[in-house]
């Protein structure tokens, strides 16, 4: 990857990556399409809402520890602060850090007025009042759909208010009409860290390692300690000093290819801090081979044989029970690119039917140049076969309940907000995988089978729900139209 | 009032999708950015304590996705094929238009696209919500006001039902206790011989009762500003006058008020009217009186001041309830729904009309940051204090070891169904909330004073 960041804003995934959010077919074919970027753009006639940039960078800076953010936006975009306002202090309290994190935000409330005159003079008296009403180590300057199409030059007010203060004003550029695919805006955010706060390394921390990952339970806690490694957990709930200091680790690891994609490989690229190349700590095989991989990358292969076998002992019978009780279910995945492959990965370590997968989009490439074992889609499939029913979405549920209603799955596995209400109307126990640090490691496979086992005992709900849910969709897409993908055609315009 | 917002307490225009999910049958069409309705959503519905995505809302409802090539190009076009699917996929029976920013700002004539669909016989309208008109309470005006002009027909000759009247009040949503209070309003009117078109929530007719608007004998504006221009449009172009009644009633005194005034417009017989304040105070009092023992008792560990955070509808109704009946003082009442111009001013007056201990804490502030800062500045943290609010209040509560009653958005970490505090069975909801809240937080008896 060509590193630039000189440039104030991120090249958008969809050009970088090639990701798009429409696929349907098997996923060996998407796999070998993805090999030369091959896939063929489509686009929906129709559409239901999808999710931006804007929150996905939200999503991470809101969370550092000693920053404000302004965002520079109608008030709309930031209304639902607090609940991440409440998720900072589960995550406090989860991670044992002493003061609660509250979230410093300000909005810049755009009005009409400033579409039409600009709002630069609105940002720079809020980046004031911010810096006034918070004291923080750096200020983040979210961009909006607005800011952006009304060319607010936030770059310039974000340089002369940082020399002015003192302190780091990191742009961040995230408008969410100008990427297909919301988790660009995790790469905008990083971009801005990258930027702005990294610094050099002053030193080389040898048992340091970055972990990019989001507010969820410090669960890689035991496994990395048990081979002498301090984990930093970023971007969420680390401090300034912990972002300046990403550059001396030792390795970078994450709990998710599409999360930790940009950052690691910068990170590698420019600072020579490796990203540690193997499947994410799913499953037992793969977090065997993810914890050999951290312990040569960082010396402690001594370690490691003796650990795994002990940790394969310790859930030795319960997984067993697990399995007997899970075996031949059959379950869908429905879930964000790489994370949906580690969740199919999980199911079918528990003796599950992976019957189907949605993924929320794809990324046809991966940011490192050495991707050997960081392409999660090839993992998948090297580990456990083809998967037939494989379709890519931006949510769009009208597809999606045309496909559960023809497989009609035992149980649902979802992660990304709001996507579970469709399988419990339908009558499918389905899980939330929120904590999308839950599962990591041995412990966690285990916990997974147990979470899904408690679904299924108290499917009594769901059943009730599906007798009395009315969905919103007509007679015609529902019982006539056979193609759930009818809507998607080929996008000319590429 | 500041410019910039700290804590917001109520999302943008487009948000107003919410408005048109609580009319049963009717569904938005979102022509914006791809994460505005998942936004207003997750706001709006989610952190109001946990309402749901219902019929089509959520993840379901539909949306143009502005990308750039329609911000370079204009987004018409795509409206078009949105608003052609949602016609094919959905089954409802009328799709509101709301555009957002970007189609705001590049100029895309949602209203006109939405009007072809129109003048070929389907029910679509076009509203223009982009997020920097305003908040969701202009929004929520809006969207009633777009209805009434391009889904009522225009010649419509009203057939005037007697009795027939359209209530205008809480926005749906916004009000974590809308499908409540909706319900108890329903309930009362009806008490008193009227035939009620509520126009939203799970008791409505949906569209039906939409169509139905201009047959009303009267329009009924339950709020102190927002819905008082929809009655004046409804006045204008189908002669229905209409009653403005700005304190949202809670407990019997203003309740008992607002029946004799619903009475007296509406020409109900006296006997009728009063013979339902009769029989509802009955109750009411004797509820009361059964926990006048407790707050007896328990006078020397109980709140007896109180901070009120919410939008002028609901702190106001709240803060007349609890002053006038159960003698509490107000410290502080902070109106967050950022009401505009000569609005604005007319707020403060009815304020003034209501007494002064009203007006003397009275303050119009949107930017919760100043609020959260000016309640910690004027309480005595050795003094028990109720706080009535968000879920900002309760972390002020929560600092204190004070009390607090969810009132206002944003509500979270807690659930709300179909709990109301209008009317006489809303006083007694929000006694038995106040008096309940002061166990949450520490252990009170009536033989040790607790702080």
């Amino acid at each position: 990857m060509s590193i630039n960041l000189n440039i104030s804003a991120v090249e958008m995934r969809d050009k970088r990556l090639g990701a798009i959010t429409s696929y349907h077919g098997d996923a060996q074919t998407l796999l070998e399409l993805s090999e030369d970027k091959k896939v063929p753009v489509t686009t929906r006639s129709y559409s239901q809402c999808s999710a931006c940039s804007e929150g996905c960078a939200a999503t991470l800076t809101y969370y550092v520890r000693g920053a404000a953010i302004v965002a520079h936006a109608p008030i709309g975009c930031d209304a639902q602060i607090a609940s991440q306002n409440y998720a900072a202090k589960a995550a406090s309290i989860n991670r044992h850090i002493e003061e609660i994190h509250a979230i410093k935000f300000l909005s810049t409330n755009i009005k009409e007025k400033d579409t039409i005159y600009g709002g630069l003079e609105k940002l720079r008296n809020a980046i004031q009042e911010a810096y006034d009403r918070f004291n923080p180590e750096v200020i983040f300057v979210t961009s909006s759909c607005a800011s952006g199409i009304v060319g607010d030059d936030i770059e310039s007010v974000a340089d002369e208010k940082e020399s002015e203060l003192g302190i780091p004003i990191v742009p961040i550029f995230c408008e969410g009409f100008k990427s297909r695919v919301w988790t660009t805006g995790f790469d905008a955010a990083y971009h801005g860290i990258l930027r702005k706060i990294v610094k050099d390394p002053k030193k080389k921390q040898e048992n340091l390692v970055n972990i990019f990952n989001f507010q969820g339970i410090p669960s890689f806690n035991d496994l990395l300690g048990k081979l002498g490694l301090i984990p930093n957990y970023l971007i969420p709930m680390a401090t300034v000093k912990q972002l300046e200091e990403m550059s001396e680790a030792a390795i970078s690891v994450h709990m998710c290819e599409t999360l930790g994609t940009y950052v690691s490989a910068v990170l590698e690229e420019k600072y020579g801090v490796p990203e540690v190349k193997a499947p994410a700590p799913f499953g037992i095989k793969w977090t065997d081979e993810w914890l050999r991989a951290v312990a040569k990358a960082t010396g402690k292969s001594d370690l490691v044989e003796n650990l795994i076998e002990s940790e394969h002992k310790k859930i030795e019978k319960e997984l067993a029970e697990v399995r007997e009780k899970l075996k031949g279910k059959k379950v869908y995945v429905y879930a964000g690119d790489s994370f949906a492959h580690s969740i199919g990965n999980l199911v079918q370590d528990l003796g599950m039917t992976l019957v189907g997968m949605t993924t929320l989009h794809h990324d046809q490439k991966v940011d490192n140049e050495n991707k050997e074992r960081l392409n999660t889609l090839k993992n998948l499939i090297d580990e456990r076969g083809n998967i037939p029913e494989f379709s890519v979405c931006n949510q769009q549920p009208y597809e999606v309940i045309k496909i559960l209603r023809r497989l009609k799955p035992d149980f649902m596995i979802a992660r990304h907000q709001g996507l579970t209400p469709l399988g419990t109307k339908l009558g499918i126990p389905t899980i939330n995988e929120g904590d999308v640090n839950a599962s990591v490691g041995y412990e966690g496979l285990v916990n997974l089978g147990k979470r899904i086992i408690e679904a299924g005992r108290t499917s009594k709900f769901e059943q009730n729900i599906a007798k009395h849910a009315k969905f919103p969709y007509s007679k015609w897409w529902l019982d006539e139209e056979p193609d759930p993908f009818y809507f998607e055609r080929e996008n000319k315009a590429k | 009032m500041s410019v910039f917002i700290e804590q917001p307490r109520f999302s943008c225009a487009l948000a107003a999708q919410q408005t048109v999910l609580a009319i049963p049958g009717a569904v938005p069409v979102i022509h914006a950015g791809p994460g505005c309705s998942a936004k207003a959503h997750r706001s709006i519905a989610t952190e109001a304590g946990y309402q749901g995505e219902g019929f089509c809302g959520g993840n379901a409802v539909s949306s143009s996705n502005t990308g750039e090539k329609e911000v370079v190009f204009g987004g018409e076009g795509r409206l078009r094929e949105t608003i052609d699917g949602a016609l094919k996929v959905l089954d409802a029976d009328l799709y509101v238009v709301l555009s957002g920013c970007t189609a705001g700002i590049v100029g895309d004539d949602s209203v006109h696209v939405a009007e072809e669909f129109r003048r070929k016989g389907y029910p679509v309208i076009g509203t223009e919500t982009a997020g920097f008109k305003g908040n969701n309470y202009a929004g929520h005006e809006i969207i009633v006001k777009g209805i009434i002009n391009k889904f009522l027909e225009e010649e419509i000759e009203p057939q005037v039902r007697k009795g027939l009247v359209n209530v205008f009040s809480v926005v749906p949503y916004q009000d974590p206790y809308w499908r409540g209070d909706l319900h108890e309003i329903k309930a009362l009117l009806e008490k008193l011989g009227l035939e009620v078109n509520i126009l939203f929530g799970y008791e409505s007719k949906g569209v039906a009762e939409w169509k139905d608007i201009p047959n009303a004998e009267f329009n009924l504006i339950i709020s102190p500003w927002v819905g008082k221009s929809v009655g004046e449009l409804l006045q204008r172009k189908f002669g229905t006058p209409f009653l403005h009644y700005p304190v949202f009633p809670v407990g019997a005194i203003e309740t008992s008020k607002f029946i004799r005034e619903v009475g007296e417009f509406a020409k109900i017989p006296k006997e009728v009217y009063e013979g339902v304040i009769e029989k509802e105070e009955d109750v009411f009092y004797q509820y009361l009186i059964s926990l006048a023992d407790f707050i007896a008792e328990f006078r020397n560990s109980l709140p007896h001041e109180f901070f009120a955070v919410g939008d002028s509808l609901y702190t106001l109704g709240a803060a007349r309830f609890l002053t006038e009946e159960l003698g509490f003082i107000p410290k502080g009442i902070y109106a967050i729904d950022d009401v505009q111009n000569k609005k604005a001013k007319q707020l403060d007056e009815l304020v003034a009309s209501l007494g002064d201990e009203y007006k003397d804490v009275f303050v119009q502030e949107s930017d919760g940051g100043l609020i959260v800062a000016d309640i910690k500045d004027k309480l005595d943290k050795d003094k028990k204090t109720l706080l009535l609010g968000s879920i900002w209040e309760r972390d002020i509560a929560d600092e204190y070891k004070f009390p607090h009653v969810y009132l206002s958005y944003p509500v979270y970490a807690h659930v709300v169904v179909n709990k109301s505090y209008f009317g006489y069975k809303g006083g007694l909801n929000l006694l038995e909330d106040v008096y309940d809240s002061v166990f949450k937080k520490g252990i009170v008896t009536r033989t040790t004073i607790s702080v």
